[in-house]
């Protein structure tokens, strides 16, 4: 028996921000002390809170330390460990706290979450299937072995589930397609490709719950009648993908995949296909094509792949997060309890991954119909370094932007959709009035033009032109016609291309242009970047008033642009700034200044 | 003035020992669907897709030449051209971008004087660009090898920079 277990973030996040070698020194710590072997550590899944990584959760004290470096780990083992106190100076702290908070329930950032699909994240030790196993694993799918498959799919429809991957659609019904398309070989395909940039929580699933999702395919195939799943992950997600070889080897030796599982006559495998990086790849005929070993290019539709698909065989393709679901509605009184959180279209949680101009970055999880205003100042801890709040983007290259008046808006499929955004998959970024939205519309345009697969010339061609209209415009030579000519493209894009990368590429540049139609006409009219983003349409200036010359700019311009004596308040030589941004970021007065191009006049308004 | 690296192809042709190909596909002969993972763990071993080597798979596979090539430069992941000793992954992502990754990378590309998808012709590096590594609290983020670095700054990129030899 151990006497504590500590639970150390091994996800993606807080490895990069150095959970390894704290692990490392906390061994060290404990060898030390030659208690080593009283302690469980596990490198886990994911507590969700990126921002104060890395953590360490001790169990059962449950007190939550963060932001931990190596050398506090002597001090943690021999307070707390050996001396049973706890290291006050390791807790979280933050401006939404009063005093050191000791675990989830009292950190703001966990208040408002309700964990259901990062129900063992960071609880249990993914590598593991015991552990799954111990906390209910897999019972979900004994039931659902005496269910019927209509009756399975029934009980999907019945809790209102709809795919976490985009679109939205109805799993139950989904299942249900597939189930009656005729055929004895069909498969069941789990979509892990999560090209979205800004959105990371399939990812995190993979790594802190592996077996979750295996758990939904198994289901998923009894259901529709397959004996065979493909899971198709992108290759940036080594872990996840390591994680997942090591859930279906322990599955296997466990009798839950194979042949005749748990002696009910049903046969079930799962196979992992690496993407290659290709973001059309993640739409779900594109997919199929490149497990096939083609070019992933998308096709018409129908025939649906419920009808034909991969190797031409009836096929549900499900996301991560959809399939994690799954176990959670299958166990006992699951319909009921699922469908009793979130609102009449939407139902149950959805896990968004939290990121820009916020505070608390991170992975956190949320009943459907809660307000973007809570997410963002409640869970997210509003906006860092006190800038003012200007749009957030949900939905990536195929979304949209949500302004300030819409913060009230509640989280579901259709009142995202009639703001001009959509759930997605859950990638949320955040801008502040240093975020300029005539660039960002110009970023994801140039994501989504590079990614067009070419097969359709509107998509091929036309993201070609909006992009140059964009380059132009951001870089001082935007005519007045030019939004008209979005417009126009944005709409026959829309209208003619035959996957959702072509129907919804233009989002980002309509919904910029509905909310922010005075940033765009700024930049064509005026020449002038407010937000200091698009370099041909600002200068830096700083305020004369304001600078104590400390030269901390001075010394970080790579170009010698700035002069100035020590203590005498510096200036910007506008013929030698490349507007590189170093200056702004390091100044600690706050006074280097966007300005117009050209105008002489003081800055101090 | 940046490079294009057409001088690198050129320069650098040392010969491709092709005795490891087989094996390597041998596990997946008569799968044709096989054909990206077979690519992976071909370049998984060369570093890229070096021509001779994408001949041997054609002929072991027996996918015509033109076909292998059509998926190859589909995929963003294969590469054709030998790569650097470190790969700098600067990331793309939405968090990325409007924390100011443009700036990063544009500072690594006028220290190595090179555009993203070039190697520095000592094969020291190569710059690229992913989409998203999801490490978005971090940003902005750049990898090289497998080793991230978060929050950076344009000031902080010669340093890192100078500690891969
Ligand atoms: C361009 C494009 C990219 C997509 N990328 C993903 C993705 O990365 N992950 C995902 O689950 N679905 C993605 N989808 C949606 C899939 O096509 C499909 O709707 C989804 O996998 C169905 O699963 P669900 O019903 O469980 O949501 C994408 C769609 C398009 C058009």
């Amino acid at each position: 028996m151990y006497e504590k277990h500590l639970m150390i973030c091994g996800a993606t996040g807080c490895i990069s921000s150095g959970s390894q070698s704290v692990e490392e020194a906390l061994v060290e710590a404990l060898e030390m002390h030659k208690i080593r072997d009283k302690y469980r550590l596990v490198m886990g899944g994911c507590p969700g809170f990126c921002e104060v990584g890395p953590i360490i959760v001790v169990y059962p004290d449950e007190v939550f330390y963060c932001r931990l470096k190596p050398k506090d780990m002597a001090e943690l083992v021999e307070k707390h460990l050996v001396g049973g106190e706890i290291v006050e100076r390791l807790l979280y702290k933050g401006p939404d706290v009063d005093a050191p908070a000791r675990f989830f329930d009292t950190i703001p950032f966990y208040t408002k979450q309700k964990f259901n699909v990062l129900r063992n994240s960071g609880l249990i030790d993914p590598e593991i299937i015991d552990e799954y196993i111990m906390r209910g694993g897999y019972s979900a799918f004994t039931r659902a072995l005496d269910l019927e498959p209509a009756a399975i799919c029934a009980e999907v429809k019945k809790a209102g589930l709809r795919g976490r991957g985009g679109a939205g659609f109805s799993t139950g019904l989904k299942w249900e397609f597939t189930l009656q398309a005729p055929g004895i070989k069909k498969y069941v395909v789990c979509n892990a490709d999560e090209g979205d940039p800004g959105a990371f929580m399939d990812r995190s699933i993979l790594e802190g719950d592996p077996h979750a999702i295996l758990e939904g395919m198994l289901i998923c195939g009894r259901a529709i009648g397959a004996d065979e799943g493909y899971v198709y992950c992108r290759a940036e997600y080594p872990l996840a993908i390591k994680r997942l070889k090591i859930a279906i080897e322990q599955a296997e030796q466990y009798g839950l995949l194979g042949q005749n599982i748990l002696a009910s006559g049903y046969n079930f495998k799962v196979k992992i296909k690496e993407g290659a990086g290709a973001f059309v790849c993640g739409e779900e005929t594109a997919l199929l094509a490149s497990i096939e070993g083609k070019r992933g290019m998308p096709r018409p539709r129908p025939p649906f792949p419920a009808q034909f698909g991969l190797f031409g065989k009836p096929t549900t393709i499900n996301n991560v997060e959809t399939l994690a679901n799954i176990p959670l509605i299958l166990k006992e009184g699951g319909v009921a309890e699922f469908s009793e959180i979130g609102t009449a279209g939407s139902k149950g949680t959805k896990v968004f991954a939290l990121a820009g101009k916020i505070r608390n970055t991170g992975l956190c999880e949320v009943p459907m119909g809660i307000t973007i205003r809570e997410i963002i100042y409640d869970v997210g801890g509003g906006i860092k370094g006190g800038r003012a709040f200007k749009a957030v983007q949900a939905g990536g290259p195929s979304g949209g932007c949500i302004p300030a008046e819409l913060l009230d808006l509640p989280i579901d499929y259709d009142s995202l959709n009639q703001a001009g955004a959509i759930m997605g998959s859950g990638g949320l970024v955040v801008m502040d009035e240093r975020t300029c939205m005539v660039d960002l519309a110009r970023y994801f345009l140039s994501f989504t033009q590079k990614e067009s697969c070419g097969k359709c010339t509107p998509c091929r061609e036309g993201t070609k032109r909006m992009l140059e209209i964009l380059n132009r415009i951001t870089e001082g030579a935007g005519i007045p016609e030019d939004l008209d000519t979005l417009d126009s493209l944005a709409a026959s894009i829309k209208d003619s291309s035959l996957c959702g990368l072509g129907q919804t590429c233009p989002n980002p540049v309509l919904s910029t242009i509905r909310y922010f139609r005075a940033e765009y006409e700024e930049h064509i009219n005026d020449r002038y970047c407010r937000s200091g983003v698009c370099k041909a349409l600002f200068n830096y200036r700083i305020d004369q008033q304001r600078c104590n010359g400390c030269t901390a700019c001075s010394r970080v311009c790579p170009v010698e642009a700035i002069e100035g004596q020590k203590k005498e308040p510096h200036a910007i030589i506008q013929e030698l700034c490349t507007r590189c941004g170093s200056c702004i970021e390091k100044c600690p007065q706050d006074c280097i200044m966007i300005t117009p191009v050209g105008r002489e006049a003081d800055v101090s308004s | 003035m940046l490079k294009s690296g057409a001088a690198l192809e050129t320069a650098k042709m040392d010969p491709i020992d092709l005795s490891p190909l087989d094996p390597l596909v041998e596990p997946y002969l008569g799968k044709k669907e096989m054909v990206i993972p077979v690519l992976q763990k071909v370049q998984e071993h060369y570093g890229y897709l070096p021509r001779p080597a994408m001949e041997g798979v054609s002929r072991l596979m027996q996918i015509p030449l033109s076909r292998l090539y059509g998926v190859a430069t589909f995929y963003a992941q294969f590469k054709m051209k030998p790569r650097g000793r470190y790969i700098i992954r600067v990331c793309k992502g939405t968090a990325c971008h409007i924390q100011g990754s443009p700036k990063i990378a544009e500072r690594i590309e006028e220290i190595l004087g090179v555009q993203s998808g070039v190697t520095t012709d000592d094969l020291r590096f190569t710059l690229e660009e992913v989409a998203c590594i999801g490490a978005c609290a971090l940003a902005p983020v750049i990898m090289v090898n497998d080793n991230p670095h978060g929050r950076l700054t344009p000031d902080k990129v010669q340093a890192i920079l100078d500690s891969y030899e």
